[in-house]
C-alpha cells in the first residue's frame, strides 16, 4: 500500500512539472518570436512618429498616449470610486441581505465579456450622453469594466482588518470617520491599490471594448483634450497585423514589445507601492 | 421614575461612579442579560466573575455602550455615569468611550509604533500639541509600568513586544486619554502567570487613580485584586443574571447564596 503511495507522489511531482513547463515554454515562445521580430523596430522615433504607409517612419505616438489618456482617467476614476463602494457595503451598509444580493452582482459582472461593456459604453456614453467616440467615453466604459475587480479586491482587504483593531479604536473614543482615516485605510489600502493597479494593467490590454467606442483603427493625431478622438495601443497592433506585409507584422511586433513594459511597469509598481506603504503602516 | 436631580442625589454623591438600574441587553429579541442592578464604588476594583454564557462581557460593554455596534443588540434600562444615563438620547457615545476606556481579552496594539499606539487616542481626541502628546505619553507608559522597558524604543513596531507588553500597552493606551473608570475584559486571559502578576500588581495601583471593572474566569484573580466582587450566572432559560454584589470577602467567605457558594467553591461552572 505504502509503496503505491511513494510511486504516486513521484509520478505527481513530473505530472506537475510537466503542466507548469508547459505554461513556461509558451510564455517564452511568445516573448522569444515577439522580441526577435519587433527588437529591430524599436527605436525613439517609433514611439515618437505618428504611424505612417511608409514602415520605417511609422510609429506609435497617437496610440501610446491614447492608452496612456484612457487607462489613466479609467484609474482615476475606478480606484476611489471601487473603494468607497467597498467601504460602503463592509462598514456602513446595514441590511445583510441586500449586500448580499449586490455582492452577487458585483462578483458576476467581472465576469461579463468585455465587448458587452463597449456595446453598453457606445449606446449610453457616446449616443445618449452625445460625449461621442472621445476619450472620456473609453475612459469610462473601461473604469466600468474593471471596477467590479477594484471592489472585490478592496472588499477582500477591508475585511481582513482585525476586528479587534476596530474595537481599540472605537474604545478610545474614535468616531467612524476617524476609525476609516486611520485604523481601516491605513492597514487595507495597500491590498486594495494592488487589486486596482492589477485591473487596471487588464485595462491597459484591452482592445474589444474600445474598438466598439473609439472604431479608430488609424488616426496619426495624438488627443490633446477629454472630447478628442482616440486609438489605443492594443488597436495599434491589431491594425499592423492585419496587414500583409511583414515590415507591418514587425511594427506590430515592437508595438507589442512596448505594452509589455508598460504591464510589466504597472505590476511593478504595485508591488513597490505595496511594500512601501505597509512599511508606512508599521511606522 | 425619578427625575434627574434625584437621581444625582441619590447616586452621584454617596460616590458610585457606575449605576445600572434593570440594565438588560437583548440579541435579536433574546435576552442576553436582564435586570441587572449594580451601584460601581469609586477608586475600586470591582471584579465580575461567573460562568462562560453569564453575560459578563455582554454587561461591561454595556457601560462605555460599545454594544452600540453590534447592530443585532438592543439595551434597555439605564446605567448611570456620574449620575446621568448614558444612554439617554442627547449623549454622545464616542465621549463616553474616551472616559471610560476599555482593556480587551486579547491584547490589541495597533501595527503602529509604541509611541503612535499610546498617541492614538490623544490625536483622535484632538490634542496636537507635540509637546503635550510626548508629556502625556510619557506619563501613561509610566502608570502602565512600561517606561522603562520600552523609553530607547518608542519608535519600534508594537509587535516586536512580548504578550504580557502588549497589554500593558494597551493599558497605557486607554490610560493616556485619561478616563475615570477602566473596563477590563479578561485581561490576562492570554498572558502567562508572571506577566498575569505584572498586570494584577498594576491594577491595585491604577485604583488610587481610576475605578476599574475587571471580568474574569479566574476567580483566584478575583479574590487577590478585587475590592467587590459581582457574581453573574444564567438562569434556566440561559439569560444572564446578577446572583449576588459584595465585597469581595463576603463573597468568597461568606456568600448569602446558595449558587454563589457552589460557584466559588468550585462546584458548578
Amino acid at each position: 500500500m505504502s509503496r503505491v503511495f511513494l510511486m504516486l507522489d513521484k509520478i505527481i511531482h513530473y505530472i506537475l512539472l510537466f503542466g507548469i513547463s508547459i505554461g513556461v515554454l509558451m510564455l517564452s515562445l511568445l516573448l522569444v518570436t515577439v522580441v526577435t521580430d519587433g527588437w529591430g523596430r524599436l527605436s525613439l522615433g517609433f514611439l515618437t512618429n505618428p504611424p505612417s504607409a511608409n514602415p520605417d517612419k511609422a510609429g506609435i505616438a497617437p496610440a501610446f498616449w491614447g492608452s496612456v489618456w484612457v487607462v489613466g482617467l479609467a484609474a482615476l476614476i475606478s480606484l476611489p470610486l471601487g473603494i468607497a463602494t467597498a467601504l460602503y457595503l463592509t462598514e456602513f451598509s446595514r441590511h445583510e441581505r441586500l449586500n448580499k444580493i449586490i455582492y452577487f452582482n458585483i462578483t458576476n459582472l467581472a465576469g461579463v465579456p468585455s465587448v458587452v461593456y463597449g456595446l453598453v459604453g457606445l449606446s449610453f456614453l457616446t449616443y445618449t450622453l452625445g460625449l461621442g467616440r472621445s476619450v472620456i467615453a473609453g475612459a469610462i466604459t473601461l473604469a466600468f469594466l474593471i471596477l467590479p475587480v477594484i471592489i472585490v479586491a478592496s472588499i477582500e482587504a477591508i475585511k481582513a482588518v482585525p476586528e479587534l483593531h476596530k474595537l481599540g479604536a472605537y474604545a478610545l473614543g474614535a468616531n467612524k470617520l476617524q476609525v476609516i482615516a486611520r485604523v481601516i485605510l491605513p492597514q487595507s489600502l495597500p491590498g486594495a491599490l494592488t487589486g486596482g493597479i492589477l485591473a487596471v494593467s487588464r485595462a491597459l490590454g484591452e482592445a474589444a471594448p474600445l474598438l466598439v467606442i473609439s472604431g479608430l483603427l488609424f488616426t496619426r493625431k495624438t488627443p490633446a483634450g477629454l472630447l478628442d478622438q482616440f486609438t489605443v495601443l492594443p488597436l495599434q497592433i491589431f491594425n499592423w497585423v492585419s496587414r500583409p506585409q511583414t515590415a507591418f507584422r514587425e511594427l506590430s511586433a515592437a508595438a507589442i514589445i512596448v505594452l509589455l513594459i508598460l504591464l510589466l511597469l504597472m505590476n511593478m509598481s504595485a508591488v513597490i507601492l505595496r511594500n512601501r506603504l505597509q512599511r508606512r503602516v508599521v511606522e | 421614575m425619578t427625575s434627574k436631580i434625584e437621581e444625582i442625589d441619590t447616586y452621584y454623591n454617596i460616590g458610585y461612579v457606575i449605576t445600572t438600574l434593570d440594565l438588560s441587553v437583548k440579541y435579536g429579541g433574546r435576552y442576553a442579560i436582564k435586570d441587572i442592578n449594580i451601584n460601581i464604588p469609586r477608586n475600586s476594583i470591582t471584579a465580575i466573575i461567573g460562568p462562560s454564557g453569564s453575560g459578563k462581557t455582554t454587561f461591561l460593554r454595556c457601560l462605555n455602550r460599545m454594544n452600540d455596534l453590534i447592530s443585532k443588540a438592543k439595551v434597555e434600562g439605564r446605567v448611570l455615569f456620574n449620575g446621568k444615563n448614558i444612554y439617554d438620547p442627547d449623549v454622545d457615545p464616542y465621549q463616553i468611550r474616551a472616559r471610560i476606556g476599555m482593556v480587551f481579552q486579547k491584547p490589541n496594539p495597533f501595527p503602529k509604533s509604541i509611541f503612535e499606539n499610546v498617541a492614538f487616542g490623544l490625536r483622535i481626541n484632538g490634542v496636537k500639541n507635540r509637546e503635550e502628546i510626548e508629556r502625556r505619553v510619557k506619563h501613561a507608559l509610566t502608570q502602565a509600568a512600561l517606561w522603562d522597558e520600552v523609553k530607547d524604543r518608542l519608535n519600534h513596531n508594537a509587535y516586536e513586544l512580548s504578550g504580557g507588553q502588549q497589554q500593558r500597552l494597551c493599558i497605557a493606551r486607554a490610560l493616556a486619554v485619561e478616563p475615570e473608570v477602566l473596563l477590563m475584559d479578561e485581561p490576562a486571559a492570554s498572558l502567562d502567570p508572571i506577566a498575569t502578576a505584572r498586570i494584577e500588581e498594576l491594577m491595585i495601583r491604577l485604583k488610587e487613580r481610576y475605578t476599574i471593572i475587571i471580568v474574569t474566569h479566574n476567580m483566584q484573580q478575583a479574590a487577590r485584586v478585587a475590592d467587590y466582587t459581582a457574581v453573574m450566572m444564567p438562569d434556566e432559560d440561559g439569560v444572564g443574571k446578577l446572583v449576588e454584589f459584595g465585597t469581595t470577602r463576603e463573597i468568597f467567605t461568606n456568600p448569602k447564596s446558595k449558587k454563589t457558594e457552589d460557584y466559588v467553591r468550585g462546584r458548578i461552572g
